[in-house]
């Protein structure tokens, strides 16, 4: 289908045959792997697979030690982090990691860090109206929220910066059932406003069944790629990641 | 009896204000990187000394005071992006030591630029004490106090109140989600530093008319400034000034009633107990925060 190829010609994110090492021991094994904008891609894979490490090396915080990022049609490999930031790659990482003792409201308008007074405080308004449970919080210390409000504002952090692509790891872990459904529906509500979204998960389940497409990441290779459906009706997934 | 007891405070809220100054430099530059900086004291000792210096070269004393600032500055910066950035993923022990390397090398340059000898600068407005409850007051103490105070506010508004200081406050609650949110802690490592050689150097230019300045007189204005800032919890801005205070009329007390041989020694003992009994100082926290 030739129209379907050019559609996905210029990928928003492509990253060609990274490797990261941590010090001697390699993480990421010439990974490969497209979003394309207003896509929902989901990674799953087990602990350790090197999930987390993929996405630091998107936005910069480790370096790979072979491969490529183009991001927008452009390498970013160059770019420091808060490059990365204002072009518009924002990560909601694992464990949430909020400025414990500063205001939710200060926590959320750090996420627009690279972008003007004026665009904050307009995204603010948005962003407090999509999670009116932080709005009620707004002046207390971020430490002081429960899990699931604790995703929500690492969630809004990241939205502050506008980002063209959202980076989640691992946001439903640690969440108690209902909140995880919760943290889904923000993430599919998301989706459905055009956000691109590369969601990293150990639920495999829930993550598949949002996706678009979905890749599987075992001991830093990328071992399956394929639709959402087509991935959680492969027998391998069911068998390892499934529980079925 | 009083009265005495007036001048012991004066005279330690005095030298507690130049501590506080030092603390808070130290604080800091800890936020940014976990690292303490030995070379604090160097700071305090180069604006003193330059002050000193420009003022012999025939400059008018505001100048003076303003060039020995920014040159400090300067020099706080370099040492953060020659010594300590090439180092960067050195351990923080590694680092520490860079900075007592660093100390060693300022006090070098400066005897050998400068000169070995005391220095008295000269106070900005008269020598003549004013009399309070029996208590005589030099104006430079309130020159001390009051530029402690409009130091304090301004890094309270800083941090409070605008974009980069909330950064900085940001990177030290968390050094990872600081870059994931766009900040550049290079850069917030940079600023630290300078703004610990602007603190330390206005520290060391108030007190200086005071209690004379040399090429030495950072080694024991900076320890003091450290036990200060363990004192009030390292890295805790409100901590810095009390523990400065603390110390300073601690130690004006001690000299007072004990004995003034034994006047260095309290800031140590007060920090040995500390350390002994409430680890992480006055006002540290002992982590509330949830995961």
């Amino acid at each position: 289908m030739p129209q379907k190829a050019a559609e996905r010609a210029v990928p928003l994110l492509s990253v060609r045959g990274v490797s990261t090492h941590y010090g001697r021991i390699q993480a990421l094994r010439e990974v490969d792997l497209e979003i394309a904008e207003g896509e929902l891609v989901a990674l799953v894979g087990a602990n350790g697979a090197g999930k987390t490490t993929l996405l630091r090396t998107i936005s910069g915080i480790l370096a790979p030690s072979a491969g490529d990022i183009v991001f927008d049609g452009h390498s970013i490999l160059r770019a420091q982090p808060d490059r990365r930031v204002e072009m518009g790659i924002a990560q909601v990482p694992e464990g949430r990691q909020m400025f414990g003792p500063m205001s939710v409201e200060d926590n959320l308008v750090l996420g627009a860090f690279t972008r003007t007074k004026t665009e904050a405080e307009a995204d603010l308004a948005v962003v407090l109206d999509k999670f009116p449970q932080l709005r009620d919080k707004q002046r207390e210390p971020a430490g002081t929220l429960s899990g699931g409000q604790q995703q929500m504002l690492a969630i809004g952090r990241a939205l502050m910066a506008r980002p063209r692509l959202l980076l989640l790891d691992e946001p439903s872990m640690g969440l108690a059932p209902n909140l995880a459904d919760e943290t889904f529906a923000t993430i599919r509500s998301l989706k459905a406003a055009g956000t691109t979204v590369f969601l990293v998960e150990q639920n495999a389940s829930a993550a598949l069944a949002l996706a678009d497409r979905g890749y599987v990441l075992e001991t830093g290779r990328i071992v399956l790629a394929d639709t959402g459906r087509a991935l959680l009706e492969n027998e391998k997934v069911q068998a390892a990641y499934l529980g079925l | 009896m009083f009265a005495e007891f007036l001048q012991f405070l004066f005279t330690g809220i005095t030298v507690g204000a130049t501590y506080a100054l030092v603390a808070m430099g130290f604080s800091i530059i800890y936020n940014a990187s976990h690292v303490i900086n030995f070379a604090q004291g160097e700071f305090v000792m180069l604006g003193g000394m330059g002050t000193v210096y420009l003022l012999a070269a025939g400059l008018p004393l505001p100048v003076a005071i303003i060039i020995a600032v920014a040159m400090t500055v300067v020099v706080g910066m370099l040492l953060e992006k020659l010594a300590i950035e090439p180092a960067r993923n050195a351990s923080v022990v590694t680092l520490i030591i860079i900075t007592i390397g660093a100390s060693i090398f300022l006090r070098g340059v400066a005897q050998v630029v400068m000169d070995k000898e005391f220095h008295a600068m000269p106070a900005f407005t008269g020598e003549d004490p004013i009399v309070i409850g029996g208590a005589a007051i030099l104006p430079q103490s309130l020159w001390v106090i009051g530029g402690g105070v409009m130091m304090v506010l301004a890094l309270w508004f800083f941090f409070e109140r605008m974009k980069m200081g909330k950064a900085m406050l940001a990177t030290a609650y968390n050094p990872l989600a600081a870059r994931l949110v766009g900040i550049n802690t290079k850069m917030v490592l940079l600023l630290s530093f300078g703004l610990a050689a602007f603190l330390g150097s206005v520290g060391g230019i108030l007190i200086a008319p005071m209690s004379a300045t040399y090429y030495e007189v950072g080694i024991m204005l900076g320890l003091k400034g450290f036990c200060a800032a363990i004192l009030g919890g390292l890295g805790r801005g409100w901590g810095a000034v009390a523990g400065g205070l603390i110390v300073g009329i601690a130690e004006s007390m001690g000299a007072g009633y004990i004995s003034s041989e034994y006047k260095d020694a309290i800031a140590f003992i007060l920090i040995l107990l500390v350390l002994f009994f409430m680890p992480s100082g006055l006002f540290g926290t002992r982590g509330t925060e949830r995961v």
